[in-house]
Protein backbone atom coordinates (compact mmCIF):
# COMPACT_ATOMS: atom_id res chain seq x y z
CA UNK A 1 0.00 0.00 0.00
CA UNK A 2 2.36 2.23 1.20
CA UNK A 3 4.55 1.41 -2.15
CA UNK A 4 2.13 2.53 -4.32
CA UNK A 5 1.78 5.82 -2.39
CA UNK A 6 5.08 6.76 -2.81
CA UNK A 7 5.21 6.07 -6.03
CA UNK A 8 2.08 7.87 -7.27
CA UNK A 9 3.36 10.79 -4.70
CA UNK A 10 7.07 11.20 -6.67
CA UNK A 11 4.88 11.10 -9.95
CA UNK A 12 2.38 13.46 -8.96
CA UNK A 13 5.21 15.88 -7.57
CA UNK A 14 6.69 15.90 -11.19
CA UNK A 15 3.83 16.55 -13.21
CA UNK A 16 2.79 19.01 -10.93
CA UNK A 17 6.25 20.49 -11.28
CA UNK A 18 6.35 20.13 -15.55
CA UNK A 19 2.55 21.84 -14.79
CA UNK A 20 3.66 24.76 -13.23
CA UNK A 21 6.73 25.18 -15.63
CA UNK A 22 4.53 25.58 -18.52
CA UNK A 23 2.18 27.60 -16.99
CA UNK A 24 5.09 30.23 -15.37
CA UNK A 25 6.92 29.82 -19.19
CA UNK A 26 3.56 31.50 -20.27
CA UNK A 27 3.57 33.85 -17.88
CA UNK A 28 6.76 34.77 -18.50
CA UNK A 29 6.64 35.15 -22.31
CA UNK A 30 3.76 38.15 -21.91
CA UNK A 31 5.57 40.12 -19.23
CA UNK A 32 8.13 42.66 -20.01
CA UNK A 33 7.67 45.96 -20.66
CA UNK A 34 5.44 45.13 -23.95
CA UNK A 35 2.96 43.26 -21.62
CA UNK A 36 0.59 40.61 -23.39
CA UNK A 37 -1.90 38.90 -22.05
CA UNK A 38 -1.57 34.67 -21.31
CA UNK A 39 -4.07 33.98 -23.46
CA UNK A 40 -2.56 35.83 -26.35
CA UNK A 41 0.34 34.53 -26.02
CA UNK A 42 -0.83 30.74 -25.62
CA UNK A 43 -3.03 32.14 -29.42
CA UNK A 44 0.37 33.30 -30.75
CA UNK A 45 2.05 30.25 -29.94
CA UNK A 46 -0.56 28.16 -30.95
CA UNK A 47 -0.88 29.74 -34.32
CA UNK A 48 2.31 28.28 -35.29
CA UNK A 49 1.09 25.03 -35.44
CA UNK A 50 -2.52 25.31 -35.98
CA UNK A 51 -3.87 28.35 -38.24
CA UNK A 52 -6.38 30.70 -36.77
CA UNK A 53 -7.50 34.13 -37.01
CA UNK A 54 -5.18 37.14 -35.85
CA UNK A 55 -6.35 39.45 -33.05
CA UNK A 56 -3.50 40.26 -31.39
CA UNK A 57 -0.72 42.99 -32.26
CA UNK A 58 1.85 41.78 -35.34
CA UNK A 59 4.30 43.55 -32.87
CA UNK A 60 3.26 41.52 -30.28
CA UNK A 61 4.31 38.56 -32.21
CA UNK A 62 8.06 39.80 -33.00
CA UNK A 63 8.49 40.97 -29.60
CA UNK A 64 7.62 36.76 -28.83
CA UNK A 65 9.37 35.31 -31.52
CA UNK A 66 12.85 37.47 -31.96
CA UNK A 67 13.38 38.29 -27.89
CA UNK A 68 11.34 36.44 -25.54
CA UNK A 69 10.46 32.72 -26.81
CA UNK A 70 14.91 32.32 -27.37
CA UNK A 71 15.66 34.15 -23.54
CA UNK A 72 13.16 32.18 -22.26
CA UNK A 73 14.33 28.78 -23.37
CA UNK A 74 17.73 29.42 -22.96
CA UNK A 75 16.88 30.18 -19.34
CA UNK A 76 15.12 26.66 -18.93
CA UNK A 77 17.93 24.60 -21.06
CA UNK A 78 20.80 26.11 -19.13
CA UNK A 79 18.45 26.15 -15.10
CA UNK A 80 17.82 22.60 -16.23
CA UNK A 81 21.38 21.93 -17.11
CA UNK A 82 23.06 23.34 -14.11
CA UNK A 83 20.65 21.29 -11.75
CA UNK A 84 21.36 18.29 -13.97
CA UNK A 85 25.05 18.41 -13.84
CA UNK A 86 24.74 19.44 -9.75
CA UNK A 87 23.02 16.12 -9.01
CA UNK A 88 24.93 13.68 -11.09
CA UNK A 89 28.30 15.43 -9.51
CA UNK A 90 26.67 15.45 -5.83
CA UNK A 91 25.68 11.68 -6.65
CA UNK A 92 28.66 10.01 -8.20
CA UNK A 93 31.40 12.24 -5.83
CA UNK A 94 29.12 11.10 -2.92
CA UNK A 95 29.33 14.43 -1.56
CA UNK A 96 25.88 16.81 -1.35
CA UNK A 97 28.15 19.94 -0.96
CA UNK A 98 30.22 19.71 -4.27
CA UNK A 99 28.81 22.20 -6.99
CA UNK A 100 29.48 20.99 -10.72
CA UNK A 101 32.20 23.72 -11.00
CA UNK A 102 34.13 21.26 -8.68
CA UNK A 103 36.59 19.71 -11.32
CA UNK A 104 37.33 23.52 -12.49
CA UNK A 105 35.01 23.81 -15.55
CA UNK A 106 33.35 27.20 -14.63
CA UNK A 107 36.79 28.87 -13.54
CA UNK A 108 38.37 27.24 -17.01
CA UNK A 109 35.61 28.47 -18.81
CA UNK A 110 36.03 32.09 -17.61
CA UNK A 111 39.13 32.21 -18.54
CA UNK A 112 38.44 30.79 -21.85
CA UNK A 113 35.68 33.83 -21.98
CA UNK A 114 38.11 36.33 -20.87
CA UNK A 115 40.92 35.49 -23.27
CA UNK A 116 38.40 35.69 -26.18
CA UNK A 117 37.32 39.01 -24.84
CA UNK A 118 40.85 40.30 -24.52
CA UNK A 119 41.33 39.13 -28.28
CA UNK A 120 39.01 41.08 -29.44
CA UNK A 121 36.83 38.14 -30.52
CA UNK A 122 32.91 38.51 -31.09
CA UNK A 123 30.21 36.71 -28.99
CA UNK A 124 30.66 33.60 -31.41
CA UNK A 125 34.35 33.19 -30.29
CA UNK A 126 33.60 34.13 -26.53
CA UNK A 127 31.58 31.19 -26.00
CA UNK A 128 33.53 28.69 -28.35
CA UNK A 129 36.02 29.81 -25.91
CA UNK A 130 34.64 28.93 -22.68
CA UNK A 131 33.71 25.89 -23.92
CA UNK A 132 36.80 24.44 -24.81
CA UNK A 133 38.17 26.41 -21.69
CA UNK A 134 35.99 24.76 -19.28
CA UNK A 135 36.48 21.27 -21.02
CA UNK A 136 40.12 21.76 -20.76
CA UNK A 137 39.63 22.33 -17.22
CA UNK A 138 38.16 19.14 -16.79
CA UNK A 139 40.50 17.25 -18.92
CA UNK A 140 43.55 18.80 -16.81
CA UNK A 141 41.86 18.13 -13.70
CA UNK A 142 41.21 14.40 -14.72
CA UNK A 143 44.18 13.66 -16.03
CA UNK A 144 46.18 14.24 -13.06
CA UNK A 145 45.21 11.45 -11.26
CA UNK A 146 46.72 9.28 -14.46
CA UNK A 147 49.78 11.21 -13.89
CA UNK A 148 50.26 10.39 -10.14
CA UNK A 149 48.78 6.83 -10.96
CA UNK A 150 46.10 7.00 -7.92
CA UNK A 151 42.55 6.92 -8.77
CA UNK A 152 40.80 7.70 -5.70
CA UNK A 153 38.00 10.42 -5.62
CA UNK A 154 39.89 12.35 -3.21
CA UNK A 155 42.65 12.35 -5.71
CA UNK A 156 40.30 13.90 -8.06
CA UNK A 157 38.78 16.37 -6.11
CA UNK A 158 42.43 18.12 -5.06
CA UNK A 159 43.32 17.88 -8.59
CA UNK A 160 39.70 19.84 -9.15
CA UNK A 161 41.16 22.39 -6.07
CA UNK A 162 44.71 22.42 -7.91
CA UNK A 163 43.19 22.83 -11.29
CA UNK A 164 40.53 25.85 -10.29
CA UNK A 165 43.84 27.78 -8.14
CA UNK A 166 45.24 27.71 -11.28
CA UNK A 167 42.65 29.13 -13.04
CA UNK A 168 41.50 31.31 -11.02
CA UNK A 169 44.89 33.01 -10.86
CA UNK A 170 45.15 33.64 -15.03
CA UNK A 171 41.61 35.37 -14.48
CA UNK A 172 43.34 37.41 -11.79
CA UNK A 173 46.19 38.18 -14.16
CA UNK A 174 43.70 38.60 -17.59
CA UNK A 175 41.62 41.38 -15.51
CA UNK A 176 44.54 42.99 -14.24
CA UNK A 177 45.78 43.13 -18.08
CA UNK A 178 42.08 44.35 -19.24
CA UNK A 179 41.06 47.59 -20.33
CA UNK A 180 39.14 48.69 -17.15
CA UNK A 181 36.27 50.47 -19.04
CA UNK A 182 35.25 48.15 -21.90
CA UNK A 183 37.34 44.43 -21.68
CA UNK A 184 37.26 44.49 -17.80
CA UNK A 185 33.47 45.35 -17.68
CA UNK A 186 32.28 42.96 -20.12
CA UNK A 187 34.46 40.07 -18.12
CA UNK A 188 33.07 41.00 -14.84
CA UNK A 189 29.65 40.99 -16.57
CA UNK A 190 30.08 37.72 -18.34
CA UNK A 191 31.35 36.43 -14.57
CA UNK A 192 28.28 37.38 -12.71
CA UNK A 193 26.25 35.74 -15.53
CA UNK A 194 23.26 37.09 -17.90
CA UNK A 195 20.66 35.82 -20.49
CA UNK A 196 20.24 39.47 -21.77
CA UNK A 197 21.92 38.55 -24.68
CA UNK A 198 20.42 34.90 -25.51
CA UNK A 199 19.32 34.61 -29.25
CA UNK A 200 17.98 31.90 -31.22
CA UNK A 201 21.16 30.52 -32.21
CA UNK A 202 22.29 29.36 -28.81
CA UNK A 203 18.89 27.85 -28.67
CA UNK A 204 19.34 25.87 -31.54
CA UNK A 205 23.22 25.11 -31.13
CA UNK A 206 23.74 24.21 -27.88
CA UNK A 207 20.59 23.30 -27.10
CA UNK A 208 20.93 19.88 -28.52
CA UNK A 209 24.07 19.58 -26.74
CA UNK A 210 22.35 20.15 -23.04
CA UNK A 211 19.59 17.48 -24.53
CA UNK A 212 21.82 14.84 -25.43
CA UNK A 213 24.01 14.89 -22.44
CA UNK A 214 20.59 15.02 -20.01
CA UNK A 215 19.32 12.24 -22.03
CA UNK A 216 22.36 10.23 -21.16
CA UNK A 217 22.67 10.85 -17.67
CA UNK A 218 18.80 10.45 -16.66
CA UNK A 219 19.25 6.59 -19.05
CA UNK A 220 22.02 6.42 -16.07
CA UNK A 221 20.29 7.47 -13.59
CA UNK A 222 19.85 4.53 -11.62
CA UNK A 223 23.76 3.88 -11.83
CA UNK A 224 24.41 6.82 -10.10
CA UNK A 225 22.54 5.38 -6.89
CA UNK A 226 25.37 2.70 -7.44
CA UNK A 227 28.32 5.20 -7.58
CA UNK A 228 27.08 6.96 -4.55
CA UNK A 229 27.97 4.05 -2.18
CA UNK A 230 32.06 4.07 -3.30
CA UNK A 231 34.31 2.86 -4.99
CA UNK A 232 34.31 -0.57 -3.82
CA UNK A 233 31.06 -1.33 -3.18
CA UNK A 234 29.97 -0.50 -6.73
CA UNK A 235 33.00 -2.50 -7.54
CA UNK A 236 31.84 -5.41 -5.92
CA UNK A 237 27.97 -4.72 -7.10
CA UNK A 238 29.90 -5.60 -10.73
CA UNK A 239 30.14 -1.65 -11.94
CA UNK A 240 33.31 -0.57 -13.86
CA UNK A 241 33.72 2.37 -12.21
CA UNK A 242 35.77 4.33 -14.22
CA UNK A 243 33.54 4.07 -16.85
CA UNK A 244 30.64 4.99 -15.02
CA UNK A 245 31.82 7.69 -13.69
CA UNK A 246 33.56 9.04 -16.67
CA UNK A 247 30.59 8.68 -18.83
CA UNK A 248 28.65 10.76 -16.10
CA UNK A 249 31.41 13.01 -15.42
CA UNK A 250 31.47 13.98 -19.04
CA UNK A 251 28.15 14.09 -19.86
CA UNK A 252 28.01 16.40 -16.55
CA UNK A 253 30.88 19.04 -17.61
CA UNK A 254 29.41 19.17 -21.09
CA UNK A 255 26.28 20.24 -19.81
CA UNK A 256 28.09 22.94 -17.23
CA UNK A 257 29.99 23.94 -19.89
CA UNK A 258 27.20 24.22 -22.15
CA UNK A 259 25.22 26.65 -20.41
CA UNK A 260 28.08 28.69 -19.08
CA UNK A 261 28.51 28.88 -22.94
CA UNK A 262 24.92 30.83 -23.13
CA UNK A 263 24.62 32.66 -20.03
CA UNK A 264 28.34 32.59 -18.42
CA UNK A 265 28.56 31.75 -15.20
CA UNK A 266 25.49 31.24 -12.87
CA UNK A 267 26.08 30.10 -9.18
CA UNK A 268 24.30 28.32 -6.65
CA UNK A 269 21.55 26.86 -9.01
CA UNK A 270 24.03 23.55 -9.45
CA UNK A 271 24.31 23.33 -5.47
CA UNK A 272 20.97 24.51 -4.41
CA UNK A 273 18.71 23.02 -6.61
CA UNK A 274 19.32 18.74 -5.77
CA UNK A 275 19.21 19.00 -2.24
CA UNK A 276 15.20 21.20 -2.52
CA UNK A 277 14.79 18.11 -5.20
CA UNK A 278 16.07 15.68 -1.91
CA UNK A 279 13.27 17.14 -0.01
CA UNK A 280 10.54 16.83 -2.19
CA UNK A 281 11.34 12.95 -3.51
CA UNK A 282 14.21 12.15 -1.24
CA UNK A 283 17.86 10.78 -2.40
CA UNK A 284 16.75 8.05 -4.74
CA UNK A 285 18.58 9.30 -8.14
CA UNK A 286 15.70 8.02 -10.53
CA UNK A 287 13.25 10.35 -8.59
CA UNK A 288 15.77 13.11 -7.95
CA UNK A 289 16.98 13.46 -11.54
CA UNK A 290 14.33 14.29 -13.33
CA UNK A 291 12.56 16.38 -10.38
CA UNK A 292 16.05 18.42 -10.47
CA UNK A 293 15.88 18.73 -13.75
CA UNK A 294 12.76 20.26 -14.00
CA UNK A 295 12.94 22.51 -10.44
CA UNK A 296 16.27 23.88 -11.89
CA UNK A 297 14.64 24.99 -15.31
CA UNK A 298 11.75 26.42 -13.49
CA UNK A 299 14.21 28.24 -10.58
CA UNK A 300 16.06 30.07 -13.19
CA UNK A 301 13.21 30.84 -15.61
CA UNK A 302 11.58 32.83 -12.34
CA UNK A 303 14.82 34.48 -11.45
CA UNK A 304 15.74 35.65 -15.29
CA UNK A 305 12.41 36.68 -15.34
CA UNK A 306 12.46 39.01 -11.95
CA UNK A 307 16.11 39.86 -13.46
CA UNK A 308 14.41 41.81 -16.35
CA UNK A 309 11.39 43.47 -14.90
CA UNK A 310 12.88 44.10 -11.71
CA UNK A 311 14.98 47.47 -12.68
CA UNK A 312 14.97 48.80 -16.19
CA UNK A 313 18.87 48.09 -15.90
CA UNK A 314 19.27 44.22 -16.11
CA UNK A 315 20.25 42.67 -13.03
CA UNK A 316 23.10 40.01 -13.71
CA UNK A 317 21.80 36.66 -12.51
CA UNK A 318 24.27 35.44 -9.97
CA UNK A 319 23.32 38.15 -7.74
CA UNK A 320 19.72 37.45 -7.52
CA UNK A 321 20.87 33.41 -7.78
CA UNK A 322 23.21 33.90 -4.69
CA UNK A 323 20.58 36.39 -2.84
CA UNK A 324 18.01 33.88 -3.21
CA UNK A 325 20.43 30.69 -3.00
CA UNK A 326 22.51 31.21 -0.01
CA UNK A 327 19.49 31.94 2.60
CA UNK A 328 17.81 29.24 0.80
CA UNK A 329 19.97 26.76 1.55
CA UNK A 330 20.76 27.79 5.04
CA UNK A 331 16.85 27.18 5.49
CA UNK A 332 17.46 23.63 3.53
CA UNK A 333 20.51 22.85 6.18
CA UNK A 334 18.46 24.02 9.25
CA UNK A 335 15.74 22.14 8.21
CA UNK A 336 17.46 18.80 7.61
CA UNK A 337 19.49 19.53 11.19
CA UNK A 338 22.45 18.62 8.78
CA UNK A 339 22.67 14.66 8.44
CA UNK A 340 25.98 15.60 6.96
CA UNK A 341 28.51 15.37 9.67
CA UNK B 1 34.97 -25.76 -5.62
CA UNK B 2 33.99 -22.03 -5.38
CA UNK B 3 36.85 -20.12 -4.47
CA UNK B 4 40.48 -21.04 -3.78
CA UNK B 5 43.88 -19.62 -3.05
CA UNK B 6 47.02 -20.73 -4.07
CA UNK B 7 50.09 -19.31 -3.05
CA UNK B 8 48.56 -16.07 -2.41
CA UNK B 9 50.89 -12.83 -1.23
CA UNK B 10 50.38 -9.40 -1.08
CA UNK B 11 52.27 -6.16 -0.37
CA UNK B 12 51.98 -2.37 -0.69
CA UNK B 13 55.61 -2.08 -1.20
CA UNK B 14 57.69 -4.12 -3.39
CA UNK B 15 59.25 -7.00 -1.44
CA UNK B 16 57.52 -6.12 1.60
CA UNK B 17 55.13 -9.04 1.88
CA UNK B 18 52.28 -8.67 4.33
CA UNK B 19 51.28 -12.53 3.99
CA UNK B 20 52.63 -15.39 1.69
CA UNK B 21 51.91 -18.64 1.13
CA UNK B 22 48.30 -17.99 1.51
CA UNK B 23 46.25 -21.99 0.29
CA UNK B 24 42.34 -22.67 1.15
CA UNK B 25 39.52 -23.59 -0.56
CA UNK B 26 36.13 -22.78 0.28
CA UNK B 27 32.92 -24.39 -0.71
CA UNK B 28 29.28 -23.58 -0.73
CA UNK B 29 27.83 -24.14 2.82
CA UNK B 30 30.87 -23.54 4.47
CA UNK B 31 32.50 -21.10 6.66
CA UNK B 32 35.86 -19.83 6.85
CA UNK B 33 36.88 -17.95 9.64
CA UNK B 34 40.06 -15.23 9.49
CA UNK B 35 41.56 -13.95 12.17
CA UNK B 36 44.59 -11.85 12.95
CA UNK B 37 46.22 -9.07 14.62
CA UNK B 38 45.59 -5.73 13.75
CA UNK B 39 47.30 -4.49 10.56
CA UNK B 40 48.36 -8.18 9.60
CA UNK B 41 46.56 -8.22 6.46
CA UNK B 42 43.18 -9.25 7.29
CA UNK B 43 41.31 -6.72 5.46
CA UNK B 44 44.11 -6.74 2.76
CA UNK B 45 43.30 -10.34 1.92
CA UNK B 46 39.17 -9.92 2.17
CA UNK B 47 40.07 -6.85 -0.48
CA UNK B 48 41.94 -9.14 -2.68
CA UNK B 49 39.22 -12.10 -2.55
CA UNK B 50 36.56 -9.60 -3.49
CA UNK B 51 38.78 -8.15 -6.39
CA UNK B 52 39.56 -5.12 -5.45
CA UNK B 53 43.50 -5.47 -4.60
CA UNK B 54 45.52 -7.25 -7.04
CA UNK B 55 47.43 -10.03 -5.34
CA UNK B 56 51.28 -9.45 -5.85
CA UNK B 57 51.83 -13.40 -6.10
CA UNK B 58 49.86 -16.40 -6.42
CA UNK B 59 46.23 -16.59 -7.67
CA UNK B 60 42.74 -17.08 -6.75
CA UNK B 61 40.97 -19.33 -8.70
CA UNK B 62 36.72 -18.23 -8.90
CA UNK B 63 35.08 -21.84 -9.25
CA UNK B 64 38.24 -22.86 -11.17
CA UNK B 65 39.19 -19.66 -13.35
CA UNK B 66 41.77 -17.04 -12.10
CA UNK B 67 39.62 -14.23 -10.44
CA UNK B 68 41.56 -11.25 -12.77
CA UNK B 69 40.31 -12.93 -16.00
CA UNK B 70 36.83 -12.51 -15.04
CA UNK B 71 34.27 -9.52 -15.84
CA UNK B 72 33.38 -7.37 -12.93
CA UNK B 73 30.34 -8.60 -13.46
CA UNK B 74 30.95 -12.48 -13.16
CA UNK B 75 32.60 -11.85 -10.18
CA UNK B 76 29.72 -9.74 -8.58
CA UNK B 77 27.22 -12.78 -9.73
CA UNK B 78 29.20 -15.35 -7.74
CA UNK B 79 30.97 -12.79 -4.67
CA UNK B 80 28.65 -11.14 -2.02
CA UNK B 81 30.52 -8.64 -0.37
CA UNK B 82 29.51 -6.93 3.16
CA UNK B 83 32.05 -4.01 3.74
CA UNK B 84 32.60 -3.04 7.31
CA UNK B 85 29.94 -0.93 8.68
CA UNK B 86 29.88 3.02 8.18
CA UNK B 87 27.63 5.78 6.97
CA UNK B 88 26.79 6.44 3.22
CA UNK B 89 26.43 10.00 2.26
CA UNK B 90 22.68 9.63 0.85
CA UNK B 91 19.69 8.45 3.33
CA UNK B 92 18.41 5.34 0.40
CA UNK B 93 15.29 3.53 1.83
CA UNK B 94 16.34 0.14 2.79
CA UNK B 95 14.49 -1.25 -0.14
CA UNK B 96 16.27 0.94 -2.91
CA UNK B 97 19.16 0.15 -0.79
CA UNK B 98 19.26 -3.81 -1.15
CA UNK B 99 18.17 -3.98 -4.70
CA UNK B 100 21.09 -2.39 -5.72
CA UNK B 101 22.64 -5.82 -5.09
CA UNK B 102 20.81 -6.62 -8.65
CA UNK B 103 23.41 -4.66 -10.33
CA UNK B 104 25.52 -7.47 -11.39
CA UNK B 105 22.19 -9.12 -13.86
CA UNK B 106 21.13 -5.71 -15.00
CA UNK B 107 22.03 -4.34 -17.96
CA UNK B 108 23.73 -1.15 -18.14
CA UNK B 109 20.53 0.91 -18.72
CA UNK B 110 18.17 -1.25 -17.20
CA UNK B 111 16.28 -0.36 -13.24
CA UNK B 112 15.41 -3.11 -11.03
CA UNK B 113 11.95 -3.98 -12.16
CA UNK B 114 8.72 -5.55 -9.75
CA UNK B 115 10.62 -9.00 -9.67
CA UNK B 116 13.62 -7.63 -7.97
CA UNK B 117 11.78 -5.79 -5.37
CA UNK B 118 9.88 -9.08 -4.74
CA UNK B 119 12.94 -10.84 -4.14
CA UNK B 120 14.14 -7.92 -1.69
CA UNK B 121 11.08 -8.00 -0.24
CA UNK B 122 10.99 -11.79 0.28
CA UNK B 123 14.45 -11.68 1.61
CA UNK B 124 13.96 -8.88 3.72
CA UNK B 125 10.87 -11.30 5.14
CA UNK B 126 13.33 -14.01 5.92
CA UNK B 127 15.50 -11.68 7.16
CA UNK B 128 12.81 -10.65 9.97
CA UNK B 129 13.66 -6.90 8.86
CA UNK B 130 10.76 -6.27 6.97
CA UNK B 131 9.48 -3.88 8.85
CA UNK B 132 12.99 -1.82 7.94
CA UNK B 133 11.96 -1.85 4.39
CA UNK B 134 10.77 1.71 3.93
CA UNK B 135 13.26 3.15 6.64
CA UNK B 136 16.36 5.34 5.65
CA UNK B 137 19.49 3.68 5.83
CA UNK B 138 21.20 6.07 7.55
CA UNK B 139 19.08 6.21 9.87
CA UNK B 140 19.53 2.34 11.14
CA UNK B 141 21.37 0.86 14.00
CA UNK B 142 24.06 -0.42 13.18
CA UNK B 143 23.17 -3.97 13.57
CA UNK B 144 20.23 -2.92 11.14
CA UNK B 145 22.41 -1.50 8.94
CA UNK B 146 24.70 -4.68 8.74
CA UNK B 147 21.94 -6.76 8.26
CA UNK B 148 20.47 -4.69 5.77
CA UNK B 149 23.66 -4.91 3.82
CA UNK B 150 23.70 -9.06 4.41
CA UNK B 151 20.54 -8.89 2.78
CA UNK B 152 22.21 -6.78 -0.41
CA UNK B 153 24.62 -9.32 -0.99
CA UNK B 154 21.80 -12.06 -0.39
CA UNK B 155 20.15 -10.29 -3.06
CA UNK B 156 22.67 -10.65 -5.33
CA UNK B 157 22.34 -14.17 -5.06
CA UNK B 158 25.72 -15.48 -4.93
CA UNK B 159 27.74 -18.27 -3.78
CA UNK B 160 30.14 -16.61 -1.84
CA UNK B 161 29.66 -14.01 0.92
CA UNK B 162 32.49 -12.18 2.48
CA UNK B 163 32.00 -10.23 5.34
CA UNK B 164 34.90 -8.06 6.84
CA UNK B 165 34.15 -8.07 10.63
CA UNK B 166 30.59 -8.14 10.90
CA UNK B 167 30.24 -7.80 14.35
CA UNK B 168 32.57 -4.68 14.70
CA UNK B 169 30.65 -1.36 16.58
CA UNK B 170 28.01 -3.83 17.24
CA UNK B 171 26.50 -4.04 20.86
CA UNK B 172 27.79 -7.70 22.95
CA UNK B 173 23.68 -9.24 22.10
CA UNK B 174 24.43 -8.43 18.63
CA UNK B 175 27.72 -9.34 18.28
CA UNK B 176 26.28 -12.74 19.22
CA UNK B 177 23.12 -12.86 16.92
CA UNK B 178 25.03 -11.83 13.78
CA UNK B 179 27.80 -15.12 14.60
CA UNK B 180 24.29 -16.99 14.64
CA UNK B 181 22.58 -15.32 12.02
CA UNK B 182 26.12 -15.97 9.79
CA UNK B 183 25.96 -19.40 10.81
CA UNK B 184 22.27 -19.93 9.23
CA UNK B 185 23.46 -17.89 6.03
CA UNK B 186 26.12 -21.12 5.74
CA UNK B 187 23.05 -23.76 6.83
CA UNK B 188 21.48 -22.07 3.60
CA UNK B 189 24.05 -22.94 1.31
CA UNK B 190 26.32 -19.66 1.17
CA UNK B 191 29.78 -19.98 1.19
CA UNK B 192 31.00 -17.58 4.04
CA UNK B 193 34.20 -16.12 4.60
CA UNK B 194 34.76 -13.76 7.64
CA UNK B 195 37.64 -12.12 9.46
CA UNK B 196 37.34 -11.51 13.45
CA UNK B 197 39.42 -10.18 16.29
CA UNK B 198 37.04 -12.68 18.38
CA UNK B 199 38.56 -16.25 18.72
CA UNK B 200 35.19 -17.17 20.87
CA UNK B 201 32.88 -16.12 17.72
CA UNK B 202 35.35 -18.48 15.46
CA UNK B 203 34.59 -21.31 18.65
CA UNK B 204 30.96 -20.74 17.65
CA UNK B 205 31.01 -20.25 14.18
CA UNK B 206 32.77 -23.62 14.12
CA UNK B 207 33.94 -23.86 10.62
CA UNK B 208 37.19 -24.15 9.38
CA UNK B 209 39.80 -21.30 10.28
CA UNK B 210 43.05 -19.67 8.97
CA UNK B 211 45.36 -17.46 11.31
CA UNK B 212 47.15 -14.70 9.67
CA UNK B 213 50.05 -14.28 12.16
CA UNK B 214 52.61 -10.94 12.26
CA UNK B 215 55.58 -12.40 10.88
CA UNK B 216 53.17 -13.15 7.50
CA UNK B 217 52.60 -16.93 7.83
CA UNK B 218 49.29 -18.39 7.63
CA UNK B 219 47.80 -21.84 9.05
CA UNK B 220 45.18 -22.95 7.63
CA UNK B 221 42.83 -25.97 9.33
CA UNK B 222 40.05 -27.26 11.54
CA UNK B 223 38.75 -25.27 14.60
CA UNK B 224 40.36 -27.63 16.97
CA UNK B 225 43.56 -28.31 14.67
CA UNK B 226 44.35 -24.12 14.76
CA UNK B 227 42.64 -22.42 17.49
CA UNK B 228 45.08 -23.53 20.76
CA UNK B 229 45.62 -21.27 23.14
CA UNK B 230 49.40 -21.92 22.10
CA UNK B 231 48.66 -20.62 18.30
CA UNK B 232 46.27 -18.02 20.14
CA UNK B 233 49.09 -16.95 22.22
CA UNK B 234 51.72 -16.41 19.92
CA UNK B 235 49.03 -14.40 17.54
CA UNK B 236 47.96 -12.12 20.49
CA UNK B 237 50.52 -11.78 22.57
CA UNK B 238 48.54 -12.61 25.22
CA UNK B 239 47.82 -15.46 27.88
CA UNK B 240 45.00 -17.01 26.46
CA UNK B 241 42.95 -20.40 27.76
CA UNK B 242 40.85 -22.24 26.22
CA UNK B 243 38.36 -24.27 28.81
CA UNK B 244 35.61 -26.19 28.46
CA UNK B 245 32.36 -24.74 30.06
CA UNK B 246 29.62 -27.92 31.21
CA UNK B 247 27.15 -25.80 31.15
CA UNK B 248 27.66 -24.56 27.46
CA UNK B 249 28.84 -28.02 26.25
CA UNK B 250 31.40 -26.32 24.51
CA UNK B 251 34.81 -24.94 24.78
CA UNK B 252 35.25 -21.14 25.25
CA UNK B 253 37.96 -18.89 24.47
CA UNK B 254 39.16 -16.69 27.76
CA UNK B 255 42.13 -13.86 27.97
CA UNK B 256 43.82 -14.93 30.97
CA UNK B 257 46.04 -12.24 32.09
CA UNK B 258 45.37 -11.53 35.91
CA UNK B 259 44.26 -7.88 37.11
Amino acid sequence: MKKAGNKNHHNSILIGLLAGTVLLTIVAVGLGRYFIEPMDVIKILASKIIPMEQTWEPQAESVIFTLRLPRILSALLVGMALALSGASYQGVFKNPLVAPDMLGVSAGACVGASSAILLGMGQNGVQISAFIGGILAVGIATAIPKVIKNNSMMTLVLAGVIVSGLMNSILGLLKYLADPDTELASITHWQLGSLSASVWRDVIYIGPVILLAAAVIILLRWRINILSLGEDEAKTLGTDIRKHRGVIIVCATALTASAVCISGTIGWIGLVIPHLGRMLVGPDNRKLIPVSAVLGAMFLLIIDTVARNITSAELPLSILTGLVGAPFYFYLLFKQRMKLS
Amino acid sequence: MIIETKNLGFGYHKDEFLFRNVNFQVEKGEIYSILGANGAGKSSMMNCLANLLKPVEGEILLKGKELSTCSLSEVAATIGYVPQIHTPAYGYEVRDFVVMGRAPHLGLLEKPSKKDYELVDQVLEEFGIAKLAHRAYTELSGGERQQVTIARAVVQQPDIIILDEPTNHLDYGNQIRMVHFIRQLADRGYGIIITSHMPDHVLLLDGKVGMLCPDGSFQTGNTAEILTEENLRKLYGIDVHMMYVEKLKRNVCIAGERL
